[in-house]
Order: structure tokens, then C-alpha cells, then sequence
């Protein structure tokens, strides 16, 4: 208690007649001291203490009741698969736990500002730098601790030291590799290849080139992704769109990659990978619903507005013997949003 | 008629009272209710006669011809806009959807064509413009009562409706169909409370922004499918809600709205509090 002490008698008088040969307290402030203190309802009237008990002592038993509450709902409702079930178990597990977590901290904090001592204690800023003489002495300590280490005259151990220590962390590169397999090519690919059918997306089924009518636009995989090992990965690259409109209002390289006038674009946003599924038949735009990036399909799906720097990749696409859409190479380009090795 | 009654007031401490009376108001109530209640309105899909044509010619002279065209072959191009495409083709579905919504005659020109609820022309007088349409050249029909029956489509169907939903409808319309933006002021309407047969018609044309999902891309089951989870099977709810609060399903809107004003004012009052000396 030698730099704190109880404030009692500080209260109402002005700073400067706390202040302290030894305190941090510069001149040219003026401490404002404290304000006069006010005494609570607790602190002067018998009455209210034990009122504001009996309401922290209330505030933990609703608490009690919340845990309690927990484990009934745990074990009271039982899952039967239903969706009713799930909601009601939810609910009940969350309210009760919001109850035993807050009115545990409700009925402390309340015990904490009514019953518990208010008094204010004053603690005095203290000289963070050392005296001269200890600064002195630490540095005499560093200078007598180098010198016996003796690394100025011994160069061998200094150098050899120096690369030991340099050396140690470049293994740990080798760990970090091993944590995860590198994604090779996998951003630059996609499973469309030569001859690989499109696929109606989900219900499946190949398209037949003379079903796409004018104004329309089907959701595409291609075939066989449900064989692959991961699913869903490939979808996240390989989903494209296809859509029909008039062959005048495309370019020479969109109809030599369509057919009739069907062409087919992938459905990843060249920003950040969502679904540019937004077609407006009368407009030709390609609107991405995450953050507004906008294709125009006349223009080769250039991006005339938002945040995607690049145009959408055309998929090649052709008709085969049956009368059946199907790609005639994988995508000329990586898919979706920019990567570090893209080229 | 005393004794009727004697004998009536006799029974009425009987255990079998309390039942026989509970029936009997059933009975008036449902009986009232089947008596009273509006009947829906069904679409008639009686072949269209030459009569109707001619009719329905009449309608499109005096109501739609000044942007479609005389012949329905669509208005002259003034200043690079179109004031009225053409309806040749379109097939009867199309009319029977833009002007069965009220989004034909269009009001004023906008972004697009807005949903109205006063519709100007009787279900008759839509059938007969469009059995003009569809005598120009063929196009999609309006669907049948069978189509748009949705009472025999299987809890398994309505999964894979609701799963072709949400591949083909639900970036523009919402998962939960409750619409959504569009670029520059356009706009996916809320499908809550559309009809089947306008839905149906709607993925069969088309209409405004919307691409066409004929019936090799989406077939007819599909789409009965599809109509069948998104109007709830004609009334039982087959899109349950566990979490109880759907916020209007707009997802991080009104979500985010909550959270920013409910969540962070509650914590706001709680630090507050805890600042608070005690009285």
C-alpha cells in the first residue's frame, strides 16, 4: 500500500494537492482530482443491499435454471428426423444456454457494481527509466558478458554460428510442402476435352443442338463428372452456360465456336469464382449476383461493368453425328477468378 | 313438438351430447364454408373457334397494335428502340401470361413491365387474343390442367424440382423464390403467390429478361415439379422453415439489417450497462 492508497479523504479536493514530489505528473497540467464521491443505495441503506442480493441471487438462479434447462432439452426432445424437431431442439438448447451464460454474467456484474466496495484507489505513474547508475551497471553487464563469450576473437565459432543458425528454419519449407498436395495444373484445367458430351446440369441427359431455342439458356456439366474422384471440385470449374441467340449479333470467332448460334461460356467469374448465371435474354448480359460484375455476350462476354478484369473463356463446341452438343476442346484458357501462375 | 323438445332437453346432461353437438357445428360450419366460399376461377381450354380469332383480332387492333404492329409483326423502330417486339410466334402461353399478369398493355415504358393487379380484360377476352396470336403462327400453348396439377407429384419429384430450381432459377428469383435484382432497374419478380399456370407459362416464353426454358431443357414433369414446391403442393408446406425467423428470405439484406440494428444495439445497451454506475 505504499503507492496505493484509498482515496476516501481525495475526494472533491483539487489535484494539485495529491500530487507528489516523485509523481509523473507534469506541471503544466492540472489535475482535475476526482469528483465527489456518491455513495450507492447499498451503501447507506440496509434495505436496498439486500434487495440488489436477492436480485443477484435471482439472476443465478435463473442461470441454474438455463444449465438445468440445457440438459432437459438435450435429452427431452429427441431427434426424429423431422425439420419440426431440429427447430425445436435448436431453440431450446440456445435459449436455455443463452440464459445460463448471461444471467450468470448479469448477476455478476450486478453483484459486482451494487454490493461490492466502490471506493477508488489512486495509483501513481512511476519513472520508467532507469537511473543513471542502473543503466550504467546493465551496460556494463552486456559488455563483460560479450567479452568473455570472446566471439570478437574467435571468428571460426562466429561464422560457423551464423550459418548454423541461418540453416536451421530452411527444413521447415520442406514440412510446410508436405502439409498438402501442390495443385499442379489443376487451376489451368478444367475436364472439358475433345469429343467430351454436354450435359444437362443436374438432371443430366445430353442436349440435343435443335432443343436450344431462341432466348434460351441451359445450365451445362460435362459428361461423366459424376464418375470423377472429386465431384465437386471439377463442377467448380467446369460448369458452363450455354445460350442461343441471333448469329448477327455475334462475332466470327463466337459463331465458329458455336453452333447456329448456341455458344457456350463458362459459368465461374473471372473475379471471384461465383456462378455468372444472371442471363438477361433481351440485354445478352451475363450479370454475377456476388458482387455485379456484368458479360455482355455480344462482345465476347467482355466485362462491361463491374470488378472482373477479364472476359469470360468460350467453350468450343460442336455437334456430332447424333445431333448432340459436344465440346471439340477443353477451354483456350484457366477458368474463374485470377491465380498467381496464370499466365 | 314439446315433447321433441322435452325429450331433447332431457338428453342434454347425456356423455354423447357434447360429441353430437361438436359434429353438428362441424357439419354447419364446413357446410357453410363449401357453400360460401369462391370458387377458382379454371381456365378454358375449349379449341378456339374462328369466332374467338376474330374476336380476339378486334381485341389486338384496339388494345395492342399500336406498338405490335397492325399484324402483330412488332412497331416501327423509332430512335434504335423497339416499342413493341413481335408476336408472331409468341404463342398463345406468352399473351396468356403478359396480359393474365397485367404486365400487357404496358402503362409506360420502364426498365420492364411491372406485375399489375388489376387485370383490364376477362379470362375470355385474354383466351380469345390469344387463340389470334397462336393463329399467326404456332408457339407455346397454355398449359393444360394437367400440367398444373400439382397434387400427384411425389415428395421425391418436388426434391428434384426444387434441385432444378436452384441450378436454373434461383441466381435471378432467390433460393426461395422471392425475386431479386437485375441490372439497371430490372428485376426478378417474387414468385409468392403466382399461379401455376404463370409460372409454367413464364418458363415456357420467357417473357422480358427472362430466358426461355422450353420443354427439352426443362420437360413438363419437371416443371409441374418445380411448380409443385415452389406454390407448397397446392397448400401443404413442403419448403419447411427450422429456423422459425425467415426475415423475408432475402438473405444478408435483411439479415445483415438485424444484425447491425438488433445484435449490435443490444450490445451497445449491454456495454452501456456495464459503463453504469450503480444507482
Amino acid at each position: 500500500m505504499s503507492d496505493i492508497e484509498r482515496a476516501d479523504e481525495a475526494h472533491g479536493q483539487p489535484g494539485s494537492a495529491l500530487a507528489k514530489p516523485g509523481g509523473g505528473v507534469p506541471d503544466r497540467f492540472e489535475n482535475p482530482g476526482l469528483p465527489p464521491h456518491r455513495h450507492r443505495m447499498g451503501d447507506t441503506d440496509p434495505q436496498a443491499a439486500k434487495r440488489a442480493e436477492r436480485q443477484v441471487a435471482f439472476f443465478l438462479l435463473l442461470s441454474i435454471l438455463g444449465s438445468i434447462g440445457i440438459i432437459v432439452s438435450i435429452i427431452a426432445i429427441k431427434y426424429d428426423g423431422s425439420f419440426e424437431r431440429v427447430s425445436w431442439s435448436t431453440k431450446a438448447i440456445g435459449l436455455s444456454m443463452f440464459l445460463s451464460l448471461f444471467a450468470l454474467g448479469v448477476g455478476a456484474v450486478h453483484w459486482a457494481k451494487t454490493l461490492m466496495p466502490d471506493d477508488e484507489r489512486i495509483d501513481m505513474r512511476h519513472r520508467q527509466r532507469g537511473t543513471a547508475a542502473e543503466r550504467a551497471a546493465a551496460v556494463a553487464i552486456l559488455k563483460e558478458g560479450a567479452g568473455e563469450a570472446g566471439l570478437g576473437r574467435r571468428p571460426l565459432i562466429r561464422n560457423t554460428l551464423v550459418g548454423a543458425l541461418a540453416l536451421f528454419p530452411i527444413p521447415a519449407v520442406f514440412f510446410f510442402r508436405d502439409t498438402g498436395p501442390l495443385p499442379g495444373n489443376d487451376l489451368s484445367t478444367t475436364m472439358w476435352e475433345d469429343g467430351i458430351h454436354l450435359v444437362k446440369d443436374p438432371e443430366g441427359g445430353r442436349i440435343r443442338a435443335a432443343d436450344v431455342t431462341l432466348g434460351s439458356v441451359v445450365h451445362v456439366l460435362p459428361e461423366g463428372i459424376e464418375d470423377v474422384e472429386h465431384p465437386l471440385n471439377e463442377k467448380a470449374k467446369s460448369a458452363v452456360l450455354i445460350m442461343r441467340l441471333e448469329q448477327d449479333l455475334l462475332s466470327e470467332k463466337q459463331n465458329e465456336w458455336g453452333v447456329d448460334g448456341t455458344v457456350a461460356y463458362s459459368k465461374i467469374c473471372t473475379h471471384m469464382g461465383c456462378p455468372v448465371a444472371l442471363y438477361e435474354q433481351q440485354t445478352h448480359h451475363l450479370l454475377c449476383p456476388c458482387h455485379q460484375s456484368t458479360f455482355d455476350l455480344t462482345q465476347d462476354c467482355k466485362v462491361i461493368f463491374g470488378p472482373a478484369k477479364r472476359p469470360l473463356p468460350q467453350l468450343p463446341i460442336a455437334v456430332d453425328d447424333e445431333g448432340y452438343l459436344v465440346a471439340t476442346s477443353g477451354f483456350h484458357e484457366a477458368v474463374g477468378p485470377s491465380f498467381w501462375e496464370r499466365g | 313438438m314439446t315433447r321433441t323438445l322435452t325429450a331433447l332437453s332431457a338428453r342434454r346432461r347425456h356423455p354423447m351430447a357434447v360429441v353430437v353437438l361438436i359434429a353438428l357445428a362441424l357439419l354447419l360450419v364446413g357446410g357453410l364454408y363449401a357453400a360460401l366460399s369462391p370458387r377458382e376461377a379454371r381456365a378454358t381450354t375449349a379449341t378456339a373457334s374462328a369466332d374467338d380469332i376474330q374476336t380476339g383480332k378486334e381485341l389486338f387492333l384496339a388494345n395492342c397494335s399500336t406498338c405490335h404492329g397492325l399484324d402483330a409483326q412488332g412497331g416501327p423502330v423509332v430512335d434504335g428502340k423497339n416499342p413493341g417486339p413481335s408476336l408472331i410466334g409468341v404463342g398463345a402461353a406468352s399473351v396468356d401470361f403478359q396480359v393474365g399478369t397485367g404486365r400487357m398493355p404496358l402503362a409506360q415504358s420502364g426498365a420492364q413491365a411491372p406485375e399489375v393487379d388489376k387485370i383490364r380484360f376477362s379470362q375470355e377476352q385474354i383466351d380469345q387474343m390469344a387463340a389470334y396470336i397462336a393463329s399467326l403462327a404456332p408457339g407455346p400453348a397454355v398449359p393444360t390442367e394437367e400440367q398444373l396439377d400439382t397434387s400427384g407429384v411425389s415428395d421425391e419429384e418436388v426434391a428434384r424440382g426444387a434441385a432444378i430450381f436452384r441450378t436454373n432459377c434461383a441466381m435471378c428469383h432467390n433460393s426461395q423464390g422471392k425475386g431479386g435484382a437485375l441490372t439497371a432497374g430490372k428485376y426478378a419478380p417474387d414468385l409468392t403467390g403466382t399461379s401455376a399456370k404463370h409460372i409454367y407459362e413464364a418458363m415456357q416464353t420467357g417473357p422480358q429478361s427472362m430466358p426461355v426454358f422450353n420443354d427439352n431443357n426443362i420437360s413438363p414433369d419437371d416443371k409441374t415439379a418445380i411448380i409443385a414446391w415452389l406454390t407448397d403442393r397446392g397448400g401443404e408446406d413442403t419448403r419447411p422453415d427450422p429456423g422459425g425467423l425467415t426475415l423475408g428470405s432475402l438473405g444478408p439484406v435483411s439479415e445483415g439489417l438485424v444484425a447491425w440494428i438488433a445484435g449490435i444495439g443490444a450490445l451497445i445497451g449491454v456495454s452501456v450497462w456495464l459503463g453504469m454506475k450503480s444507482s
